[in-house]
């Protein structure tokens, strides 16, 4: 069976609540069969919005959405067949956990020996046999996300929708989680729409992530993408750290340009920056910047310490550097460390591929 | 093994346990004194007045004390055949005690509602008396014979001997249109003169429909409530709360006003052609008025505790229902309305224990038809002024009451009341 690469489709969706102001704007989404999408920005970014509207919860104000070639726009949700996991659980407080998994099943009118079944596979994905009788509130945070993602998949929706489902968890068990969903994901191949605004869980998991921003996609790409070439300032800004200059396209020659600073002038990749004169911001990952560089770099230039902050594994590095006083380096902690301290003059180099022109911010 | 059995000590060497009891006594003792003035104002105002209240529907010392010495000769009497001669010794000197204080009045109507026909005959017997016509060196049992025929007729006198218990359960029968018949037997009242039956049917029928049209009512209105944007919610809370505003007696009498058959209501029925003018259906002092009233009046007492039930419910359950494949019904059935069963409950039992007691309203629109147990309970209260017979109705009222708790108790368990 071949994959769709258009399984679930927003054609040009446009949602507004109160006809003033847009939610999502113009949304362009396709969605391939079996893949993990991730829709990562920060809140009132439209992202939950559209997976409402996925749901059925939410009517597009405009535009259609395609479920397997299918307009669904005016499917009821529970037609739709597609499996949600809420920002809550969302599990049923009145029924055992067996009771919350048949629901599903039981409302089709499955007969009861699959149900049994079916239950018990769900359960046994999630590793949570023998847990049948309990009543959700007998369980922890972890089991009971797990009941509702068991809930979500036992009645093989074609899609899974996850709404934050991790936001309620402590750290260690929000990766463990994760790993565990992502698991899940590969060895049942559905087609998962997770939401939330948690970077490095987007990071982790995804096949590709559309980064929200202000009701529009800023980026869909896969992880390593979006994190080491975003397309903009906000992606780059909203992705892992960042090192910002401010300046205008003094030079441009194909990929590479020259951005004059207000004492200095650096090479970067020219990405959003077309001509001469363009104001941009330069983008720049904090691990693409060495201290004292062996190699040649065709950026170096000296900045002065003006702080340092110990992290275990590795070690962060303030500098005022080209009058930019927040530029951070990571240090990592080997043997071979540099005696680091602060008021220092050290010498910062990175390959101009690296620096990425931007819109300005 | 030791370190399970041994004592654990505070860093002081005081047992644990003793330390910590010690360290509790006080915020106990506390806690007590916080809620002492409210216990004391529960017993005074509501444990006495039902502990007197019992006392009262049961007390039956009155002639206990007015005959002490016919009672003492009575206990030997098998009451088969007219009691001997000590008997009516001990009537006629406990009886000239009564006239000297001017009491045998009580004493004839009190014999009188065991056994009609006593009023006459004690009355002759007084005059008999105060005539000086009973010679004391005769035998008294004779002469007391001659006064009237009645007294020679031996149903008279096993109707005073049952009235010799100091306590009584006649007026908790009579509730139940029941009386103790001359053998001393439990008996039906004449099938023409069952009123408190009725009564009691009317009341909990009455009780039952308010409860299920405020149910059927505040439903809907607690889940608009507690799932409308604030702004809109709170302003239907205060439509719902406005009754609690104005009066009782001002909302009854503005429900007499809307309904009668000159009224507001027959009015636009009239006008929009529903009804002929000369034909106004009659919506007030009939059934139809009780329950319109008293189901906007207690329609509060179901509104609120469905709300604080429902307010809990995150709307993701009814989506999570949907979106599993449930039909909005089956998502509502299965996953929201169970969910509100502890306020339905609360809701019900509230508004179905204040209607059964309720009294102004169903008494004020209610007409012949609306006079419920506690209109009869006033009117005992008030009117013939037969305390006791008015606390056992009352203390009825309240095992009734006692006994749907227990029952619901039962059946949804009392733990599941949610009131907020």
């Amino acid at each position: 069976m071949s994959k769709n690469p258009e399984f679930v489709k927003f054609d040009k969706v446009d949602k507004s609540y109160d006809g003033k102001v847009l939610v999502v704007k113009d949304l362009q989404l396709d969605i391939a069969e079996g893949e993990f999408i991730t829709m990562l920005g920060p809140s009132g970014s439209g992202k939950t919005t559209c997976l409402m509207m996925l749901a059925g919860f939410e009517t597009p104000t405009n535009g259609e959405i395609l479920l397997d070639g299918n307009i669904i726009s005016n499917i009821p949700p529970h037609k739709r067949g597609i499996g949600m996991v809420f920002q809550n659980y969302a599990l049923f407080p009145h029924m055992t956990v067996y009771e919350n998994l048949a629901f599903p099943l039981r409302v089709r009118k499955i007969e009861k020996g699959e149900i049994d079944k079916k239950v018990d596979k769900a359960l046994s994905m999630v590793s949570l046999n023998g847990f049948e009788t309990r009543m959700p509130g007998q369980l922890s945070g972890g089991q009971q996300q797990r009941v509702a993602v068991a809930r979500a998949l036992v009645f093989d929706p074609a899609v899974v929708l996850m709404d934050e489902p991790l936001g309620a968890l402590d750290k260690n068990l929000r990766e463990s989680m994760q790993y565990e969903i992502k698991h899940i994901h590969e060895s049942i191949g559905v087609t998962v729409v997770y939401v939330t605004h948690d970077q490095s869980e987007a990071l982790t998991m995804s096949n590709r992530i559309a980064v929200f921003n202000d009701g529009k996609v800023q980026q869909l790409s896969s992880p390593a993408e979006l994190y080491e070439k975003p397309v903009n300032s906000f992606v780059a800004e909203f992705i892992g750290e960042n090192n910002t200059f401010n300046g205008e396209v003094s030079d441009i020659s194909g990929d590479e340009c020259k951005v004059k600073l207000s004492n200095a002038e650096i090479l970067s990749n020219a990405i959003s920056v077309k001509s001469k004169g363009d104001k941009t911001t330069v983008s720049l990952r904090p691990e693409r910047a060495l201290i004292e560089p062996n190699e040649k770099m065709d950026n170096m230039f000296s900045g002065k310490i003006e702080e340092v902050i110990y992290h275990g594994d590795h070690t962060r590095v303030r500098v005022n550097l080209l009058g930019n006083p927040e530029f951070i380096l990571k240090v990592p902690n080997s043997t071979s460390n540099l005696e680091l301290k602060v008021s220092q003059e050290i010498k910062i180099g990175w390959n101009s591929y690296d620096a990425r022109a931007l819109d300005p911010k | 093994m030791s370190s399970e059995t041994k004592q654990i000590l505070t860093t002081d060497g005081i047992p644990l346990e003793v330390s910590l009891k010690k360290a509790e006594k006080k915020n106990k003792i506390k806690a007590f004194l916080l809620v002492a003035p409210l216990l004391l104002f529960l017993f005074i105002t509501y444990v006495f007045p039902i502990g007197e209240m019992f006392t009262r529907s049961v007390d039956d010392k009155m002639i206990t004390n007015m005959l002490p010495k016919t009672f003492k000769a009575m206990e030997k009497w098998d009451g088969k055949e007219l009691p001997p001669e000590d008997v009516f010794a001990g009537f006629y000197s406990d009886y000239k005690v009564l006239i000297e204080n001017q009491t045998q009045g009580k004493l004839g109507q009190r014999l009188n509602k065991e056994k009609n026909g006593f009023n006459s005959i004690t009355k002759k017997l007084m005059r008999q008396i105060k005539r000086n016509k009973i010679d004391e060196s005769q035998s008294i049992k004779e002469q007391i014979m001659k006064v009237h025929k009645r007294w020679r007729d031996v149903e008279y006198w096993q109707a005073i001997k049952r009235t010799a218990p100091p306590y009584t359960m006649a007026k908790y029968l009579k509730g139940m249109d029941m009386y103790f018949a001359a053998d001393g037997s439990i008996a039906q009242v004449d099938e023409d003169r069952r009123i408190h039956r009725i009564l009691w049917l009317r009341t909990l029928e009455i009780a039952l429909f308010v409860t299920i049209f405020c149910f059927l009512m505040g439903y809907p209105i607690a889940h608009l409530l507690a799932t409308l944007p604030m702004k809109y919610s709170n302003l239907l809370m205060i439509c719902v709360l406005l009754p609690f505003w104005t009066s009782l007696l001002v909302r009854t009498a503005s429900w007499m006003i809307l309904l009668q058959q000159q009224g507001v209501v027959n009015d636009f029925f009239v006008m929009i052609g529903l009804v002929a003018d000369d034909s106004r259906p009659e919506m007030m002092y009939n059934k139809v008025g009780t329950y319109v009233a008293m189901t906007q009046i207690l329609l509060p007492f179901m509104v609120l505790p469905l709300y604080s039930v429902m307010k809990t419910i995150s709307p993701s359950l009814m989506r999570a229902g949907k979106s599993l494949g449930g039909t909005p019904f089956i998502a509502f059935w299965k996953v929201y309305f169970p969910l509100t069963i502890p306020g339905i409950g609360a809701g019900c039992l509230l508004v179905f224990i204040l209607a059964i007691g309720y009294y102004i309203t169903p008494a004020l629109v209610g007409g012949a038809s609306g006079t419920l147990i506690s209109n009869q309970i006033a009117y005992h209260m008030k009117t013939t002024l037969d305390w006791s017979f008015a606390s056992a109705m009352g203390l009825m009222l309240l095992s009734g009451v006692l006994v749907i708790y227990w029952i619901y108790n039962k059946l949804v368990g009392v733990d599941n009341i949610k009131l907020g």
